[in-house]
């Protein structure tokens, strides 16, 4: 894992992308830099009430421009306070944290449910140097106000699927690869907990690999307080139990090394 | 100007100390903290076998603080020795191991593990308030206090310091059963029980229901709590809850205490505990202060 930055970073643009969905610009080379697809940033609040970060998975890395985008969700107070945020402000960061995803497969399915879907964008986006790699990506949203699905297109065929039927297939992601009758040697997946485990279970019944990225509450980000832990078939060599940090470890797991 | 002050013979830099649970044992804290500037660092607690700790959620923010129910996983002493302690060994600090158990024989031989390794303190944690055998259960009952003090005591080489919980009706009778037990120092406060609901899905924050709550929000209580057990006994006390800079740490130490520790704020702020430092030796400056042992305990 490379180094980590803990940076006041320049807001570039910040927007409203769906009903409590918001895409942020931020400006930051050093992170921008180091930055894999599949890591995450924390973001601290200014209101000091707020104590702990929140961690938040990169949407986009601009290298060359050394900005970052996340697109996230207004669940509480403190995502709520960022989407107030407006361009020539600026916050407190630090990142990149966490392993990223590893770029295999040569026909590769992209699943992300609901606020799963942002680091998807960047990992489609890596496999574009990635010679002759066949990109799938479906994404499932409840209803039908989108977002980012546009955005997808340049890097692969793209399948919607919405819970309630709105647009595309009528269901869930996995309800999506099954109607097209999609295949693939890898699957990389972000997404609600029962999404994933659906996933896990789709890629053992398949025999077909999968990197998970999961979420859980964190404290420090960096592996140290033991807060964000997900169970593990094998002892951890680090944790020395079958578990293992999230926010150090993954937050991306092959799907055959956890348990959900 | 001296800012150094002593624990049980143990000469410590500078007061500031890491909170148990907060820092693990430093390392993931070295990218952000030079670990040469603190005082010491104290180790997440270790058992004698390793512990896989609470289901999630284990955390949960509350305003100005927040609540913990990670339930002292910790890899267990063997791999502590193995791995933490040479890495602590490295850094030009002192190192205070936490040392937690189920069983009064479980934390002596932990204790007993660590008497010929690099460890300078053992900080005994009877008052956790997140695990349902051992922890608390010894912390809340001041006969119990004594006892398990009195038997570790036999084992330990090192000074021991008794870790206090705030979730007792008079903190002074604790901390007079420890010093009775013959305990070098004490620790104080651990975290306060509370709880946290979800209004949205009708459900508990934690998974564990009950975490020990942390940060700003319980600094008063914590300050109150030194102030009086100082006056209670002559025992060292490190004095923590809540301190978030530089200004909390010196009421801290003019409440009583001898030096001081950093939990939640290293979440908050992965620098703090340099930041503290450093901002001790800037007041003591600004304030004319020649040695940092002026202000400890000076408000009567």
């Amino acid at each position: 894992m490379g180094k980590k930055f803990k940076n006041t970073a320049r807001v570039e643009a910040s927007e409203c992308l769906a009903e409590g969905i918001y895409s942020l610009w931020l400006s930051d080379e050093e992170i921008a830099k180091e930055a894999l697809p599949g890591q995450f940033v924390s973001l601290y609040c200014k209101d000091s009430g707020r104590l702990l970060p929140r961690p938040i998975s990169l949407c986009e890395i601009d290298k060359e421009k050394g900005r970052i985008r996340l697109v996230y969700r207004t669940v509480g107070k403190g995502t709520k306070e960022f989407s107030h945020l407006k361009a020539g402000d600026t916050i407190e960061i630090m990142g990149p944290l966490g392993n990223g995803f590893t770029l295999e497969g040569k026909k590769i399915i992209l699943l992300g449910g609901g606020i799963g879907i942002p680091p998807m964008l960047e990992l489609s986006k890596a496999f574009r140097d990635f010679s002759g790699c066949e990109v799938q990506i479906v994404l499932g949203y409840r209803d039908g106000r989108l977002f980012l699905s546009e955005e997808f297109k340049p890097y692969g065929r793209v399948f919607i699927a919405t819970e309630d039927g709105s647009t595309g297939t009528c269901g869930n992601v996995l309800d999506a690869v099954r109607e097209q009758e999609l295949s693939a040697d890898m699957i990389f997946a972000c997404g609600p907990l029962p999404m994933l485990r659906g996933v896990q279970a789709y890629a053992g019944e398949m025999g077909i690999r999968a990197q998970i990225s999961m979420e859980e509450r964190m404290a420090c980000g960096i592996g140290a307080c033991l807060a964000c832990v997900c169970g593990s078939k094998e002892t951890d060599p680090h944790t020395n139990v079958r578990n293992k940090r999230v926010c150090k470890d993954g937050p991306v797991f092959y799907a055959d090394e956890i348990e959900l | 100007m001296n800012i150094s002050v002593k624990i049980a013979g143990v000469e410590l830099k500078n007061p500031v100390m890491t909170a148990s649970g907060t820092f693990g044992s430093g390392a993931e804290y070295s990218e952000f903290v030079d670990l040469g500037r603190l005082g010491a660092v104290v180790t997440k607690g270790v058992a004698r076998t390793p512990w896989p700790g609470n289901p999630t959620p284990r955390i949960a923010e509350t305003h100005g603080g927040m609540l913990n129910a990670v339930g002292l996983q910790n890899p267990g002493i063997d791999l502590f020795i193995q791995r933490d302690l040479p890495f602590l060994e490295r850094q030009d600090t002192k190192i205070v191991v936490n040392v937690c158990g189920k069983t009064t024989e479980d934390y002596c031989e932990v204790v007993e593990r660590l008497a010929d390794t690099a460890a300078d303190l053992l900080e005994i944690n009877i008052s956790c308030p997140n695990v349902k055998e051992g922890g608390i259960a010894f912390g809340q009952n001041p006969r119990a206090v004594e006892a398990i003090t009195t038997e570790i005591k036999k084992y330990a080489k090192q000074p021991v310091i008794m870790k206090l919980s705030p979730n007792v009706t008079d903190i002074t009778e604790t901390a007079k059963a420890a010093e009775a037990g013959g305990a070098d120092a004490l620790s104080l406060i651990n975290t306060l029980t509370g709880m946290k609901i979800d209004i949205y899905k009708r459900a508990f924050a934690l998974a564990n229901k009950t975490g020990g709550l942390s940060g700003p929000a319980i600094k008063p209580v914590a300050v109150r709590m030194v102030y009086q057990t100082a006056r209670a006994v002559k025992l060292p006390i490190i004095g923590m809850g809540g301190i978030a800079n530089a200004e909390d740490a010196i009421e801290f130490l003019m409440a009583g205490a001898s030096a001081i520790a950093i939990g939640t704020a290293n979440f908050a702020n992965l620098g703090a505990a340099q930041e503290i430092a450093e901002g001790l030796e800037l007041f003591m400056k600004e304030q004319g202060i020649k040695d940092i042992r002026e202000i400890i305990g000076c408000v009567e």
